[in-house]
């Protein structure tokens, strides 16, 4: 198995799905001639063309929307948006027309698009270059959002949602994007949709994230084996509709339950499966459900603003002792 | 293909509208008096839905009178059930002429279970339809024609000879989504046709408030011919339409049309057109009305008064038929509102 990182592993999965079926198209914005700002779609063009690895204008409403007329035409395409941030404009085409595409149509069309872009700070990106926006869309039936916390996870996941019927929301971190090589199994490995998965088996307490997050709960773990707490890692893969079953056999199994994500804590993602968890594993907790989550604030720049905003392990190790001695 | 764009050489032309009085060939007297047929069942089809929606059977009520003669005659240009048909919430027309059927509409307007387009679940004159390549459309304004845009893409990569439309109104064309779509399909020169009815209103506000400069020549913008016909006069609009879907299936890239058509009545129920339009303006909006006048033309062409006569009764009983098979059906099922929200692999 070949050791990939996740942009390799995206790239890998894009490639292995384009010459399966030729149905599957790329479309964005310099995703052909430059193979894309990150390296995911270099090489695609000159294996596929530039028909079905499209350099689209810097437009979002078209990529989102010809995407999915594409979609409706028998295609399978993949949408990239250069910055999560930068999605947007086309939140219209995606929830407004994506999603309810199968609702409004009895169940006799559908629309098998995923649109991907790059989330996530500790770039130095700014306010338009670091943002993660996954909870916007997982307020939308008819959308499935997945953030992947690694590469072969991200090509399993990846592989899957090109052949899902619905439209799906692909978030991939990029500070992941180069971190960590890891063995990536070439052709047929498919990931479920609407899946969560133990990353880490654990006694005491619940670690429940998803993306970056995973990285920086396995990290806290590892720091709090001294102090001899066991601390279980639940990567949601996909947060929504995210896998209600897996949050509560693990918590029913550790009572304790910390939520870790980048984005913003306020209506996060954190938020609702805190709300699950009140509403239906009361009697499972013996402590109250943490949240480690960015400070409600756009992404500044400056390092140390920025350091200041966004999480980190330490904090996911220091919300896990509050947790535990309560 | 290259994506290139060459100096492109765009024609900005408004079209003679054709000669009511003139000489009539055999095959344009059959045409018209088919599209005659299916122009008096849409208008027929429409006043039944207003006095359903007056005698509150249904909620929501959406017109396409005054637009028939446009939407039928392109319509008729397309090959249904192969080129893919971008719908809007007055498409009624377009939808009877490629096949669509009237209880089909009644259903959906009556939100029944067995409407075929949405399972009651969508506001009227909202089609969709697999077998003829109509997609389900939403009600917001120009966001499906980046979806015909992408049809024409799709087109491109499957190496078909489908040719795309996009039908939307006036106000659509000041939307990013017209922009967006225009562009995407102009630079790759995709085969879709862009076919505006300008009935001079978005509701209540003129065209001259929603676009700075006559809609036919913002095709030159976008690297793509833009015509404008007179909507009322069904072989203007026909030929038009014939011209630029032949551009199109022939690999030449897309065409805006702006067809000029009146808006007879209200934008929909809920409006009251009386606040915004002066008695005059009414007036002149029904002296245009495209039916009176290809009647006119039928019986100027020797077609027998007793003949319209027997089409328009006819017409009139398919309808009523039409609308007492859609009350016959029944009710959706409230345990079933949140079916579909997910389509099954």
């Amino acid at each position: 198995m070949p050791q990939l990182t996740l942009v390799e592993a995206v790239n890998l999965a894009l490639k292995e799905e384009m010459t399966r079926d030729p149905r599957v198209v790329v479309l964005g914005q310099d995703v052909g001639r430059k193979g894309g700002v990150f390296g995911v779609t270099r090489g695609l063009r000159r294996e596929f063309g530039e028909l079905r690895v499209l350099d689209a204008p810097i437009a979002e409403i078209g990529i989102a929307g010809v995407a999915i007329g594409a979609a409706l035409a028998g295609l399978r395409p993949v949408a990239e948006f250069q910055f999560a941030d930068y999605i947007h404009p086309a939140f219209d085409q995606i929830a407004n027309e994506a999603a309810t595409i199968s609702y409004r149509s009895n169940g006799v069309w559908q629309c098998p698009v995923v649109f991907r872009a790059p989330c996530g700070a500790g770039v130095h990106g700014g306010l338009y270059h670091s943002q993660s926006v996954e909870a916007y869309y997982g307020h939308v039936p008819g959308l499935t959002v997945i953030v992947p916390s690694g590469p072969a996870e991200a090509k399993g996941l990846l592989k899957r949602a090109i052949r899902d019927p619905n439209p799906v929301v692909f978030f991939e971190h990029k500070g992941s994007y180069r971190r960590e090589r890891e063995e990536v199994p070439e052709g047929e490995t498919l990931l479920p949709i609407g899946q969560a998965r133990i990353d880490r088996q654990g006694d005491d307490v619940s670690a429940i994230t998803y993306g970056i997050g995973v990285h920086w709960a396995r990290q806290a773990a590892a720091a709090l084996e001294a102090d001899g707490v066991s601390v279980e890692i639940l990567d949601l893969r996909t947060v929504h509709p995210f896998d209600r079953e897996a949050v509560a056999r693990s918590v029913q199994k550790t009572n304790r339950a910390l939520i870790v994500h980048e984005a913003n804590k306020t209506l996060g993602v954190g938020a609702e499966i805190a709300a699950f968890l009140a509403e239906e594993l009361f009697d499972s907790l013996d402590a109250p459900v943490g949240r480690v989550a960015a400070r409600d604030c756009h992404v500044p720049y400056a390092e140390a603003q920025e350091r200041a905003i966004i999480p980190n392990a330490a904090q996911v190790v220091e919300a896990i002792r509050r947790t535990m001695a309560y | 293909m290259a994506a290139t764009v060459e100096a492109a050489t765009v024609e900005t032309a408004t079209m003679a509208a054709t000669n009511d009085a003139g000489p009539l060939s055999g095959e344009e007297i059959s045409l018209l008096q088919g599209w005659y047929r299916t122009m008096l069942l849409a208008r027929a089809v429409d006043e039944l839905m207003w006095i359903v929606g007056a005698q509150g059977k249904a909620h929501f009520i959406l017109t396409s009178r005054g637009h028939e003669a446009a939407q039928v005659a392109s319509a008729a240009a397309l090959r249904a059930g192969h080129d893919y048909i971008f719908t809007y919430y007055r498409s009624m027309a377009a939808a009877l002429q490629v096949g669509v059927a009237p209880e089909d509409v009644f259903r959906s307007v009556l939100a029944k279970r067995d409407d075929p387009f949405a399972g009651g679940r969508q506001l009227p004159n909202h089609f969709s339809v697999r077998r003829l390549r109509l997609p389900a459309g939403s009600s917001s304004v120009a966001t499906h024609l980046p979806h015909a845009a992408g049809a024409g893409y799709a087109a491109r990569v499957l190496g078909e000879d489908t040719v795309s439309v996009a039908y939307f109104g006036d106000g659509a064309t000041a939307k990013g989504d017209f922009h967006e779509a225009l562009t995407f399909a102009g630079i790759w020169k995709l085969p879709v046709v862009f076919f505006c009815e300008n009935n001079g209103l978005a509701i209540s506000v003129p065209v001259e408030l929603e676009s700075p400069a006559p809609i036919h020549l913002k095709g030159a913008g976008y690297g793509m011919p833009g015509v404008r016909v007179d909507g009322c006069d069904p072989l203007a609009v026909y030929r038009a339409m014939q011209e630029a879907v032949t551009r199109a299936r022939r690999g030449d890239g897309p065409s805006l049309i702006e067809a000029e058509v009146v808006r007879l009545v209200a934008h929909s129920n809920a409006d009251d057109q009386t606040v915004y339009r002066t008695p005059d303006e009414l007036a002149a909006a029904q002296a245009r009305d495209p039916l009176p006048r290809l009647r006119r033309r039928l019986l100027g062409a020797g077609v027998a008064e007793a003949a319209l006569a027997t089409w328009e009764s006819e017409v009139r009983a398919r309808a009523e038929a039409a609308l007492s098979t859609a009350e016959a059906s029944p009710d959706p099922d409230a345990a079933d509102a949140r079916k579909y929200l997910y389509a099954e692999a």
